[in-house]
């Protein structure tokens, strides 16, 4: 099995990323669904696709549960087996997961996953409860501990042990903003400085407005299928080679230490053994930057940098596009735009361009190996994928 | 199915909130903050591995025993990380900025909790702080939990 395709991506699609006023949840995914299906004129979407995966966090949003049936009507797949994955801000990281063991059963030749997330018609009081659902109740939520607030206590803990700096998670912001500002379908494609983001109010200490990504409406999805079955629908397949799925404590504290992840660093073992490859193959990565420091925290966790060298790393601009392992081509969860449920197979969706040479202004040139790195909550869940092109 | 008291326990009343006045036999994180309500900081010691869980949990997540007993916990511990939360959400918005943190407590256990009586400058990582029950009343929407504090030891 090592090295080998597990699926093949024939298709993906993306709706614009931003603030759509006036759309539902199942009309910005419909526009994804439609994307995928233009990309690949040989795939008959009603005959072809056998069912559906679709992530999205919270029902909160538009008082509508039961998104999987709902996505898969609006899609125009009526009658497939149809059903919403949720793992917080991992939900379409789950639902690719899922869409491979669907696959890899040999119950389904070809599978739609995806997900979708509506969020910006609520205010940020109401988005700030929500999106803290994904986090512990009794001792976290309950003590006053919001969402960013756990973020700050890895940045906290990360500075504390390793001297990173606030100006370090500050150059996140400012290169994931470079990436966005290439990317057409990003919800923010203006570029920022370091001083912007440094003098930006604060939200949870030591994290600032820009250190946090962005409130945003946006679908995504993905069409898998054999890799025996890939040149059927395309000539330009990208295969996964390598899947991780971990879980975690639901409550950070009870975790060993603040300043990893051990779901994502288990996640990205199982990946990197399965796909027979090590951290310093990839040639291009879409991290979970959901705060600055979480895209620090990744680069060790994924070993694109040793313990506690994150901040150095973003530092010496090589995960920027002409860089060393450019991260967050796309513009990440803080450019792009982070519509939770959207979010995993959103990344899928620029591994798929970057590997099939289709992503234009922000192409990391003769890129072949690319991964994925989607993580739910403080960490109770991460997914990290491996592709590699045909 | 969850724990079933065996005999109708005594209940006493504090603050308006029934609460069971014996240790109850239910590990659950309810009976947790209903002993905090009491000033008691508690875990759930798991009779057969030993294993002691904060919060306490019905079944031992280490070798799936359901039968445990209270122990108290240390009061003092020391800061592992904290924030300084200026975007609270609706009911603390009152109270921001404040500040929150992980302690880590004399035996090894973890909790988080606010951090009153220092300024948010003079906090520290590793610095020492204990529990305060002082100010703890159960509040009156669900779900009806006290809310402990940490302070400098």
């Amino acid at each position: 099995m090592k090295g080998k395709p597990l699926v093949s991506i024939v298709s993906a699609g993306l709706s614009k990323f931003g603030k759509l006023e006036g759309f539902y949840a199942r009309e910005i995914f419909a526009e994804a669904a439609k994307e995928a299906f233009d990309r690949c004129p040989k795939l008959d979407p009603k005959k072809d696709i056998k069912a559906l995966f679709v992530g999205q966090m919270g029902e909160s949003y538009e008082h509508q549960g039961h998104t999987g049936a709902t996505m898969a009507d609006w899609a125009g797949l009526l009658h497939i087996p149809a059903t919403r994955t949720e793992a917080a801000c991992a939900s379409s990281g789950a639902a690719l997961r899922a869409g491979i063991y669907a696959v890899l059963s040999g119950l389904c030749d070809v599978v739609m996953v995806g997900g979708v997330e509506k969020m910006t018609h609520r205010t940020t009081a109401e988005v700030t409860e929500y999106l803290a659902m994904a986090s512990d109740y009794p001792f976290e939520q309950w003590h006053g501990i919001t969402f960013p607030g756990l973020f700050a206590l890895m940045a906290t803990a990360h500075m504390h042990e390793y001297g990173t700096t606030e100006k370090q998670l500050a150059m996140v912001a400012v290169k994931n903003h470079y990436h966005g500002s290439l990317n057409p379908k990003a919800h923010m494609q203006k570029e920022i400085t370091l001083e912007n983001a440094l003098s930006s109010r604060v939200i949870a200490w030591p994290l600032k407005l820009y250190d946090c990504s962005l409130i945003t409406d946006g679908a995504s999805c993905l069409i898998l299928t054999k890799p025996e079955l890939a040149k059927k629908y395309t000539d330009t397949p990208v295969h996964i080679i390598g899947s991780g799925q971990a879980s975690d404590t639901i409550g950070m504290y009870e975790r060993e230490g603040f300043t990893s992840l051990t779901a994502a660093k288990l996640a990205a073992k199982k990946a990197y053994e399965m796909a027979d490859v090590k951290p310093e193959d990839i040639d291009v990565a879409e991290v979970h930057d959901c705060f600055t420091i979480a895209e620090i925290i990744t680069y060790e966790d994924l070993g694109f940098c040793k313990l506690g060298e994150g901040g150095r790393l973003v530092e010496s601009g090589d995960t920027r596009l002409g860089g060393r392992i450019p991260v967050n081509t796309s513009g990440g969860l803080k450019a792009k735009g982070h519509p939770v449920g959207a979010t995993g197979t959103a990344q899928a969706y620029e591994m798929y361009l970057q590997l099939t040479g289709q992503a234009d202004k922000r192409q990391v040139k003769d890129a072949e190996l690319g991964l994925t790195h989607n993580v739910g909550g403080s960490g109770a869940t991460a997914a990290v994928h491996i592709y590699r092109r045909d | 199915m969850l724990a079933v008291q065996a005999q109708q326990p005594r209940f006493i009343f504090i603050g308006g909130i029934k609460v069971v006045s014996e240790q109850p036999q239910s590990f659950t994180m309810e009976q947790f903050y209903k002993q905090i309500l009491q000033g008691k900081l508690v875990g759930g010691k798991c009779k057969k591995c030993g294993k002691v869980h904060l919060p306490p949990r019905p079944s031992c997540d280490n070798c799936f025993s359901k039968e445990f007993e209270w122990i108290e916990l240390p009061r003092n511990g020391k800061l592992l990380t904290y924030t300084i939360i200026y975007v609270a959400p609706a009911q603390f918005q009152g109270m921001a900025p404040y500040a929150v943190g992980i302690v880590q407590l004399e035996n090894g256990l973890k909790i988080p909790g606010m951090i009153r009586g220092v300024a948010p400058e003079q906090i520290k990582i590793g610095m020492p702080l204990t529990i305060d029950f002082g100010t703890c009343a159960a509040t009156q929407q669900w779900p009806q939990w006290p809310r402990y504090h940490f302070k400098p030891a």
